[in-house]
């Protein structure tokens, strides 16, 4: 895992984007309850990364964000696009250490757990 | 090549011209025309009076093969040589067609021939009733039928004190009865309208420089400064006397049901003609009868199909409809004074046939109502006459829009074939309703039977529309999207209500749009302040106002664009764009742009975008009024105002218009007087002429104009809906509007005023907030942990000098293609 930024750092109901050392971008959201949620930044409908500046909401209850270019919602939980469900964003971890934004690859935490 | 006289270009004359040389090019046609101009609107000649001008009003189309002589009235015709005269020449004809149509009836009066007694027939009439008025404070009007309170609303426009003076018992008595005719006079005395029925002028005398007229009432004359006598007309068939061709009782050229007069090669249409005896001055059926002596002259045998003298009118803002028969066995009546509604329902003696009726004050039925003459009442009689809920029972025959001839059949058709899904979409498919609008709420009710839900719902999170949420927040002073939601709606929001509400805030006022929760809120356009490109950069626009610029201003925005290495282009609102800044560096270049003197330009909002200009009267030598001050101050004004959808503008500096003001939102031109003001306009997908909303208004009178139509439009409209769409679905459409945001009909005028008010006091500029707020700056970051690092992704290649995206390239401009030119092989 890997620290990107104070929690207070993040406005309730918008997003950053954050560099991981191995130069993966990643876009880690902020609801207005205070949960977090991590994915890839990378719109892959316009190969742009943007995802972090899309706005959250919800879909019938399902947490989403909304491309900024050409408006497809992806689950925030599960990533995958509502609007084409062949296309999905890879999920990353998330939590507030100390008062800290950490990220990590899914499978960090899974190994850690 | 056989030849074709017509005497007198009106309206059914021109419709006539049209239908024969589409027909029948080959009729060589000389229009003898006494009128200085050619056919016109006659129909709508009042709106002359409300702004718009004799060229608007006019029918006029370059036909070949036809040759109009205006303002050379014939004067004899010799049916043996087949020879009509004017004054100045003779013309041969094989066939002769009559459209003369008619005079304005002027009863035996003493002193009917004094100076400021005029008619109401055309716009000369008009012009000099105008003048007249200039400074004068009274008007009598003579005749409460259809054209005099078309006249008496004339001279309400004009600023006189009106009196209406009918000799029948009530208004309207061609048309309406006793009760009708009761409820009529109620609504216009209520606009300050004097009506007085039952009396008739007997003399008018000139006294002290005014005029009075005396009545057959003892001790009531009457003392004004202008009389109109719109006392009905009567056929022009002086010059069909004077030749031998037959002429009715009551005047009027006798024909058959083929137009044809007594002599085989002489037709008569439109009012002029007394078909089987009968005259009809509505102009449908004169449309009609142009269609069939074109289809005779062709070799056809079309014969006259009838008349449906049913009529729907807006008088001085009153509905009055009439339809059908005037008496039957059985009527049933609903009489609400409170309200100023009355409603006549002629029946069958068995009560289940419908055989006409009228309507006053209320007219939303007619058109349901109209159609269904002849056959089964549509519905109960308790709903038809109380303004209920009506559940449309209309055969697929029956016609919905009469002025286009569809029928409820070609509207379903429409809807379950063609897939149109609302009012815009049926307009634009069968024409319904595209003229004088009346059946609109009918296609709404026919949208709903053919099971279209229509919904302003903004999304799943609000069941409300914008225009209502717009209310809730207005009177609640609701101030944060979650408090909304938490009260008025479920969820979580998403993309399409959070910019809504955001957008709603902005134009109520509420400080900077990325103070507090409002930051959450906005679309990443405006999140940024930017317009995302495809790539995730952004373009910037500085404002320009009015497309003036000084070099100074022109070297900054090449510095700024130099060291930031961004693509330019001039836009089509008179600006320039800056495209591919990276997010982390619209700071940076706003730092620069705002200390010299630049302010956002709003490119990435729903607000005002900018106000093009023509140079006017600065440098122009046709210039009337100074365009270019005009702009810059309404750009200044409206800037920073958020809105349902993006607002573009213009100022023309004379009629030229190069400043292609009709084709905005809002949009001015000069005139000699003043300004003329155009709304509803579009380019675009679907573009649109704007409508005439004020003509020759000064300055103060244009501003605040323009400041009621935003502020009513942001008020009202639907999400994401142009004003063209918006104006286009307003119930009585531009004449409606002129009402709520001129007259004030609705009252709201002084809040309207009040809340662009708010706006111009609390503008403040964008960026500025931004560049001197730390906390705000933050945000404009690539990555959070990596402030300054650029996202690798974004790369530029280099095309005709410039920059553009990596890889969007390469189809279109790696290899050059010669447009219009053809390939060699």
């Amino acid at each position: 895992m890997q620290t990107i930024c104070r929690f207070d750092r993040i406005i309730p109901g918008r997003g950053v984007a954050a560099l991981l050392e191995d130069g993966t971008q990643v876009a880690v959201f902020r609801l207005h309850d205070d949960s977090l949620y991590a994915l890839s930044n990378l719109d892959p409908f316009m190969d742009a990364n943007v995802m972090s500046r899309g706005l959250v909401g919800d879909r019938g209850g399902e947490p989403i964000v909304t491309s900024p270019l050409l408006k497809q919602a992806f689950s925030l939980k599960t990533g995958i696009c509502l609007d084409d469900e062949t296309v999905a964003l890879e999920v990353f971890a998330v939590e507030v250490l100390d008062g800290q934004v950490r990220v990590g690859v899914n499978s960090e935490v899974k190994a850690s757990a | 090549m056989s030849k074709l006289v017509v005497i007198g270009d009106g309206m059914v004359g021109r419709r006539f011209l049209e239908a024969v040389t589409q027909r029948d090019p080959s009729w060589e046609v000389t229009v003898l025309c006494e009128e200085p101009r050619p056919a016109y609107d006659r129909v709508r000649l009042s709106a002359f009076f409300d702004g718009v001008s004799a060229e608007e009003l006019s029918l006029a189309s370059e036909l070949d093969g036809v040759d109009v002589r205006l303002g050379e009235a014939a004067v004899s015709i010799d049916r043996e040589a087949k020879v009509v005269r004017s004054a100045s020449g003779e013309y041969a004809y094989d066939k002769l067609v009559f459209a003369t149509g008619s005079y304005a009836f002027v009863p035996p009066m003493e002193g009917a021939d004094l100076e400021g007694v005029f008619v109401y027939r055309t716009i000369e009439d008009l012009e000099a009733i105008k003048a007249h008025s200039q400074g004068r404070r009274h008007g009598v009007v003579i005749g409460g039928g259809l054209l005099g309170l078309e006249a008496a609303n004339a001279l309400k426009l004009l600023g006189l004190e009106t009196q209406i003076v009918e000799f029948a018992p009530w208004l309207m008595a061609r048309q309406l009865d006793e009760a009708g005719g009761g409820i009529l006079k109620q609504h216009i005395v209520k606009l300050g309208i004097g009506v007085d029925c039952g009396t008739g002028g007997t003399k008018i005398e000139a006294v002290d420089g005014r005029l009075r007229m005396e009545t057959n009432r003892e001790g009531v004359a009457y003392d004004t400064d202008l009389i109109i006598f719109a006392a009905g007309v009567r056929p022009r068939d002086q010059l069909a006397r004077d030749c031998g061709i037959e002429v009715g009782e009551r005047g009027g050229i006798i024909t058959d049901l083929s137009c044809q007069t007594s002599d085989p090669d002489v037709y008569a249409i439109g009012e002029v003609a007394a078909m089987e005896g009968m005259c009809y001055g509505l102009v449908a059926p004169g449309y009609s009868m142009a269609e069939v002596v074109a289809d005779r002259l062709a070799g056809g045998e079309a014969t006259f199909p009838g008349a449906d003298m049913s009529t729907k009118l807006k008088l001085l803002g009153v509905d009055v409809a009439q339809f059908g028969a005037m008496e039957g066995p059985l009527s049933t009546t609903y009489l609400d004074p409170a309200h100023g509604t009355y409603a006549k329902l002629i029946l069958s003696d068995d009560a289940q046939t419908l055989l006409g009726g009228m309507l006053v004050g209320d007219a939303e039925p007619y058109p349901l109502l109209r159609a269904s003459v002849g056959g089964k009442v549509p519905g109960k009689l308790a709903d038809l006459l109380g303004g209920g809920e009506i559940e449309g029972a209309l055969p697929d025959g029956a016609q919905v829009c009469s002025c286009n001839a569809v029928t409820k059949g070609d509207i379903m058709g429409a809807i379950h074939e063609q897939g149109c899904t609302d009012v815009g979409e049926l307009k634009a498919c069968t024409k319904a309703g595209t003229s004088c609008g009346s059946c609109i709420p009918m296609l709404k009710q026919l949208l709903k039977e053919g099971g279209v839900e229509v919904s302003n719902a903004v999304c799943e999170h609000f069941t409300q529309s914008r225009a209502e949420l717009f209310d809730i927040v207005k009177v609640t002073g609701i101030t944060t999207f979650s408090e909304l939601i938490a009260r008025y709606g479920t969820g979580a929001g998403c993309d399409l209500c959070k910019p809504t509400v955001a957008s709603i805030l902005a134009s109520l006022s509420n400080g900077h749009i990325l103070e507090g929760e409002q930051a959450s809120l906005q679309d990443t356009n405006d999140h940024f302040l930017a317009n995302m490109q495809r790539n995730g950069t952004y373009s910037v626009v500085p404002r320009i106002p009015g497309g003036e610029i000084t070099p100074d201003k022109l070297i900054v925005i090449g510095e700024v664009a130099k060291e930031f290495d961004l693509y330019t282009k001039i836009t089509g609102g008179q600006r320039i764009d800056m495209f591919g800044a990276r997010v982390e560096d619209l700071p940076k270049i706003w730092r620069k742009l705002v200390d010299a003197g630049f302010e956002s330009g709003h490119a990435y909002g729903k607000a005002l975008r900018t106000v093009k200009s023509c140079v006017g009267t600065d440098w122009c030598r046709y210039g009337v009024q100074d365009s270019v001050k005009m702009a810059i101050d309404l750009e200044l004004r409206y800037r920073g105002l958020r809105s349902p959808h993006k607002l573009k503008s213009a100022v023309s500096g004379c009629a030229r218009e190069c400043a292609e003001a009709r084709g905005k939102d809002f949009g001015i031109i000069a005139t000699e007087h003043g300004w003329n003001l155009y709304v509803g306009g579009n380019g675009g997908f679907t573009p649109r002429h704007a409508d005439l909303l004020l003509s020759d208004v000064d300055t103060e009178t244009l501003v605040r104009t323009i400041d009621r139509f935003l502020m009513f439009y942001i008020s009202t409209a639907d999400r994401l809906q142009r004003t063209s769409k918006w104006v286009e679905g307003l119930e009585g459409g531009i004449d409606y509007l002129r009402e709520v945001i001129v007259d004030d009909k609705l009252g709201i005028c002084g809040e309207l005023d009040a809340l662009m008010e708010k706006h111009v006091e609390n503008y403040a500029d964008e960026w500025k907030g931004v560049i001197d707020d730390p906390e705000k700056l933050q945000r404009f970051v690539s990555f959070v942990n990596a402030p300054e690092a650029p996202d690798p992704k974004i790369e530029f290649e280099t095309v005709r000098g410039q920059k553009f995206p990596a890889g969007t390239t390469e189809r279109s401009h790696s290899t050059p293609v010669a447009l219009g030119t053809p390939t060699r092989k």
